[in-house]
C-alpha cells in the first residue's frame, strides 16, 4: 500500500499542475446563477474528476476492483489537505460519492458496482436522491412512489422532491414502496435508474434567493429492469437505514473529497462585522454586542463538530451525537442570520447594488430556516438527541404495526 | 471535560473526585452556609496535597503540572469543583500563584511556597465598584515613592479576602498597569464583607487608603504588567468556565434522571415531546460548552494567538448558557426546583456566579468584536 508520504506528494504536485487555485472553499446557501454558468461549473468538475481519477486520486478509499485506489480514509483526508484552497468537483461529491455509491458498494450487485462506481470515479455519472416526497420528506419511510410488477422489470410510478441538480444529473437511487399491504416499512425497495429518460419529468423549484437548484421529479411509468434493483424486494429498510447513515457523514464520509479548512459563510463572526462596517455601525455599543455574539456562535460549533468527530471517531460517542451538532447549528445559524438582518437597517429589507455587504442580508433573512429544514429538520434532530443519545422514551408512532393502505395521510395526497 | 485524558491526568482527576466525594457532599457544603471562610478547617490543604496548587507554578519555583499542560490538568480539578460546587478559593489562589511564579518569583518565594503548600491563601483584587466596573477597569493607583510603592483605591469584589494572607494587587500607574503583593494585615488595608448567590465561596470589599509596602512587594516592573494581568484574566476565565461545566454538567445529569423517574397523566416527563426537545437543546448547549471550554483550556495554557478569543468566547458561551440551562433544570423539576432542600440550586448559584464575575457574557461579546477588528485591521 502507498504511504501516506508519498501519496501526499503525488497529490500536492497534482493539484499544483493541473487544478486552478480559487482560495478558502466557503460553504454558503448557493444564490441564484444562470443556467448556462451553472451548466459550465458542473461541466468543468467533470473534467477535474476525470483528471483525478486519471491521476489515480479518485475513489481514494474505493476498492480497486470499482476503479478506486484501495487505499485508506487517512489518505483521504490527506487528499482534502493538499486540494485545500483550489478549484475541486463540489457538485459531484454529495449524493454522487456519499450517499450513492457507499449504499451501491455495501447492497450492489457486482454488475451494478462494475457498471457505475468507474463512471462516478471519472465524472461520467454524477447521481441523485431520489428520496424526499412532496408528501413526505422528515417521514422517509412512508414513501408513496410505487413499483409493480411488469414483466422481469418494475414499473415506478410517483413523485420526488428536493433533488439539487437533478437538471443536470445521470442517475437516481430512488426509494419505492413495492407493497401497500404491509406496515410502512416492511413495503419498501430500493431501485437505480437513469434520470434522463422519457418517463422523468423534472421541474425546477424557484426557493426565496432566486436559487433554482432544486427539483421535483414526476415519475410516469417508469420501466426499471429488476437488475437494478438494490438489495431484496420489500427489504428495501435495510438498505434505506444505511442510506441514511451515509447521508448523515455528508462531507464527513472518507468516499468525499472536500477542500481542509472550509469556511462555512454568510453571517458567522467576520461576516456579521463586515455587514457592521458597511452599514457604519461599529461605533454602536449594541451593535458590537451582536457582532461578538455572532463570532461566539461560530467559534463555539466549530469546537463542538471537533468533539464530536473525535467523540465518534475514538468510540466515546455514538454515530448519534452528530445529531448534537446539528441541533446547534438549528439554532446558532438563524440566529446569527437575523443579526446581520439587524445590523443591516433598513438595507435588511430594501437595498440597492451599492449597499455591498448589506446587499445579501435581506435574501439570506429569508432564507434562515434552510439550513434547519434540508438535511435532516431541527425538530426531528432534537428526537434523535433526546430519544438515541438520552435514552427518553421514544414518540408513540401510529402506523408502525398498520398496513400501510391504512395509515393516515394528508388529504392531497389520496388516492 | 476532555475525551481523552493521560493517565496521570486521570490520576489527578480520579484522586480529586474521591476527595470531593468524602468532603464535598451536599450535606457537608449546607453546613458551611453560615461558616466564616466557607470551607473547613483543612480542606484547602489537603486539597494543595492532591496537586491543585501547583500546576501553574514553575517547576524552578516548587510546582508542575501532570500532562505537561498545568491550566489544562488545573481545569480538570476545576470541573470536578463544579461539578459538586464544592468549596475552596480555588481560583483566586491559581491566579495569584501563577503571577508570583510568572514574575520570577525570588521576591515573593516564601509567599509561593505556602501558598503551593496549601498552608495559605492569596487572591487577586481585580476588578473594581462603581463607576468602575467594566471588564478591565483600573482606577486604584500604584505609586512609587522613595523606596517604598504606596497603593491607593478599592477592590471589589474579592474572593476570599478575609481568608488571604497576601492580596495581589493591580493598579494603575503613569505607565501603564502596575501589580503589588500586599500583606492582608498591612496598615490602610480595610476588608468588609459582601453578600453572594454562592453558599460558600466568600467576597469582600477592600479598600487601601494609602498602603505602604516595600517596592520588593511589586510582582513584576511598575508599569509593565499590563499582559501579566491580561493573562491571569484569562486563567481566571478558563477556570470559572470549566467549573461552570461541571456544575452544568451534574444539574443536566440530574434532571434528566428526574424526568424519567417522575410521572405526571400517567407516563414519565421525558416521554412529553416538549420536554424532550428542551432537554435537546440544553444537551447541544452543554456540549458545546465542554467544547468551548477545552478549546479555550488548551489555547491558554499554549499561550497561543487566539487565547484571548477563546478565553472570552468561553465565557460569553458558558456564562449565558449555563445559567440559561440551569434555569431549565429548575422549571424542569417544578416547585421543588426552588427549594433550598433540593441539590439543583446548589449548581445553579455556581453557575450564576460564574456568569457575573470577570465580565458578563455582553462585555465578553464586545471585547471578542474589538479583537475582531484589531485582528480584521492587521490583515
Amino acid at each position: 500500500m502507498e504511504d501516506i508520504e508519498s501519496f501526499r506528494q503525488r497529490a500536492r504536485a497534482f493539484a499544483r499542475a493541473h487544478l486552478r487555485p480559487i482560495g478558502p472553499t466557503v460553504m454558503t446557501v448557493r444564490s441564484a446563477v444562470r443556467d448556462e454558468e451553472e451548466l459550465a461549473a458542473v461541466a468543468r468538475e467533470r473534467e477535474v474528476q476525470r483528471l483525478l481519477f486519471d491521476a489515480g486520486l479518485a475513489g481514494v478509499c474505493v476498492p480497486r476492483a470499482y476503479g478506486g485506489q484501495g487505499l485508506t480514509a487517512a489518505h483521504q483526508r490527506v487528499l482534502n489537505e493538499e486540494i485545500a484552497g483550489y478549484e475541486f468537483p463540489s457538485r459531484l461529491q454529495v449524493p454522487t460519492f456519499a450517499p450513492c455509491a457507499a449504499v451501491l458498494l455495501e447492497f450492489g450487485t457486482e454488475e451494478q458496482k462494475l457498471r457505475h462506481i468507474p463512471a462516478m470515479l471519472r465524472g461520467e455519472e454524477i447521481w441523485m436522491q431520489f428520496l424526499s416526497e412532496p408528501s413526505s420528506g422528515s417521514d422517509v419511510a412512508g414513501a408513496l412512489t410505487t413499483a409493480v410488477r411488469d414483466g422481469d422489470g418494475w414499473l415506478l410510478n410517483g413523485s420526488k422532491v428536493w433533488t439539487t441538480g437533478a437538471w443536470w444529473s445521470d442517475w437516481a437511487l430512488c426509494l419505492a414502496r413495492t407493497s401497500w399491504d404491509v406496515p410502512k416499512h416492511a413495503g419498501l425497495t430500493v431501485f437505480i435508474l437513469p434520470i434522463r429518460q422519457p418517463g422523468v419529468e423534472i421541474h425546477r423549484i424557484e426557493m426565496l434567493n432566486g436559487n433554482r437548484e432544486f427539483c421535483q421529479e414526476f415519475l410516469n411509468d417508469v420501466r426499471v429492469p429488476d437488475a437494478d434493483r438494490v438489495g431484496e424486494v420489500n427489504d428495501g429498510w435495510t438498505v434505506g437505514t444505511r442510506w441514511m447513515f451515509h447521508e448523515r457523514m455528508s462531507y464527513n464520509s472518507p468516499l468525499v473529497t472536500f477542500p481542509a479548512g472550509t469556511v462555512h459563510g454568510g453571517a458567522g463572526g467576520t461576516g456579521a462585522l463586515d455587514v457592521a462596517r458597511a452599514a457604519g455601525r461599529l461605533d454602536d455599543p449594541s451593535v458590537r454586542e451582536r457582532v461578538g455574539e455572532a463570532r461566539v456562535l461560530e467559534v463555539v460549533g466549530r469546537e463542538l463538530q471537533h468533539r464530536v468527530a473525535e467523540g465518534i471517531a475514538t468510540g466515546t460517542m455514538s454515530s448519534q451525537a452528530s445529531a448534537v451538532a446539528r441541533v446547534y447549528h438549528c439554532i446558532a445559524s438563524p440566529r446569527q442570520s437575523t443579526i446581520a438582518f439587524e445590523i443591516a437597517g433598513d438595507a435588511g429589507a430594501v437595498w440597492s447594488d451599492d449597499d455591498g455587504r448589506l446587499a445579501a442580508c435581506g435574501t439570506d433573512f429569508l432564507m434562515r430556516q434552510v439550513t434547519c429544514i434540508g438535511g435532516g429538520t431541527t425538530e426531528m434532530a432534537r428526537n434523535v438527541v433526546a430519544e438515541r443519545v438520552l435514552g427518553m422514551p421514544r414518540e408513540r408512532t401510529l402506523d408502525k404495526d398498520v398496513p400501510f393502505r391504512d395509515v393516515p395521510r394528508s388529504s392531497s395526497t389520496k388516492r | 471535560m476532555l475525551l481523552k485524558l493521560t493517565s496521570d491526568q486521570e490520576l489527578l482527576r480520579e484522586t480529586t473526585s474521591r476527595f470531593l466525594d468524602e468532603h464535598a457532599s451536599p450535606d457537608a457544603i449546607r453546613r458551611l452556609r453560615d461558616d466564616a471562610a466557607g470551607f473547613a478547617d483543612g480542606y484547602w490543604r489537603r486539597g494543595a496535597e492532591l496537586g491543585w496548587t501547583s500546576l501553574l507554578v514553575a517547576e524552578e519555583h516548587g510546582g508542575g503540572s501532570v500532562s505537561g499542560h498545568g491550566l489544562v490538568d488545573l481545569t480538570l480539578v476545576a470541573y470536578e469543583i463544579g461539578r459538586r460546587a464544592a468549596p475552596g478559593p480555588l481560583v483566586p489562589c491559581s491566579v495569584v500563584a501563577a503571577a508570583l511564579s510568572a514574575s520570577g518569583g525570588e521576591a515573593h518565594a516564601a509567599v509561593l511556597a505556602h501558598l503551593i503548600a496549601g498552608e495559605s491563601i492569596a487572591t487577586w483584587c481585580h476588578a473594581e465598584p462603581r463607576p468602575n466596573d467594566r471588564l478591565g477597569q483600573v482606577a486604584l493607583e500604584i505609586r512609587r515613592d522613595g523606596g517604598d510603592v504606596v497603593v491607593s483605591g478599592v477592590k471589589r469584589p474579592v474572593e476570599a479576602a478575609a481568608q488571604a494572607s497576601h492580596l495581589l494587587v493591580t493598579g494603575r500607574t503613569a505607565s501603564g498597569l502596575a501589580q503589588v503583593l500586599v500583606p492582608a494585615d498591612a496598615a490602610g488595608v480595610a476588608i468588609t464583607p459582601l453578600q453572594s448567590v454562592d453558599l460558600t465561596r466568600r467576597f469582600a470589599t477592600v479598600s487601601f487608603d494609602r498602603v505602604r509596602v516595600p517596592a520588593a512587594a511589586l510582582v513584576g516592573e511598575l508599569g509593565g504588567a499590563d499582559r501579566h494581568v491580561e493573562r491571569q484574566l484569562q486563567i481566571a476565565l478558563v477556570l470559572l468556565v470549566a467549573e461552570s461545566v461541571g456544575a452544568m454538567q451534574s444539574a443536566f445529569d440530574m434532571t434528566v434522571q428526574w424526568a424519567q423517574d417522575r410521572y405526571s397523566f400517567g407516563r414519565p416527563l421525558a416521554s412529553y415531546q416538549a420536554l424532550k426537545h428542551r432537554f435537546a437543546d440544553m444537551k447541544a448547549w452543554l456540549e458545546a460548552s465542554h467544547a468551548i471550554a477545552d478549546a479555550a483550556a488548551a489555547a491558554v495554557d499554549a499561550g497561543s494567538p487566539d487565547a484571548a478569543e477563546l478565553a472570552s468566547v468561553a465565557k460569553a458561551y458558558v456564562g449565558e448558557h449555563g445559567a440559561e440551562l440551569l434555569q431549565d433544570c429548575v422549571q424542569l423539576h417544578g416547585g421543588i426546583g426552588v427549594t433550598f432542600e433540593h441539590d439543583v440550586h446548589l449548581f445553579l448559584r455556581r453557575v450564576t456566579l460564574g456568569r457575573a464575575l470577570h465580565g458578563t457574557p455582553a462585555e465578553h461579546r464586545r471585547r471578542i468584536t474589538d479583537l475582531l477588528e484589531r485582528g480584521t485591521e492587521a490583515a
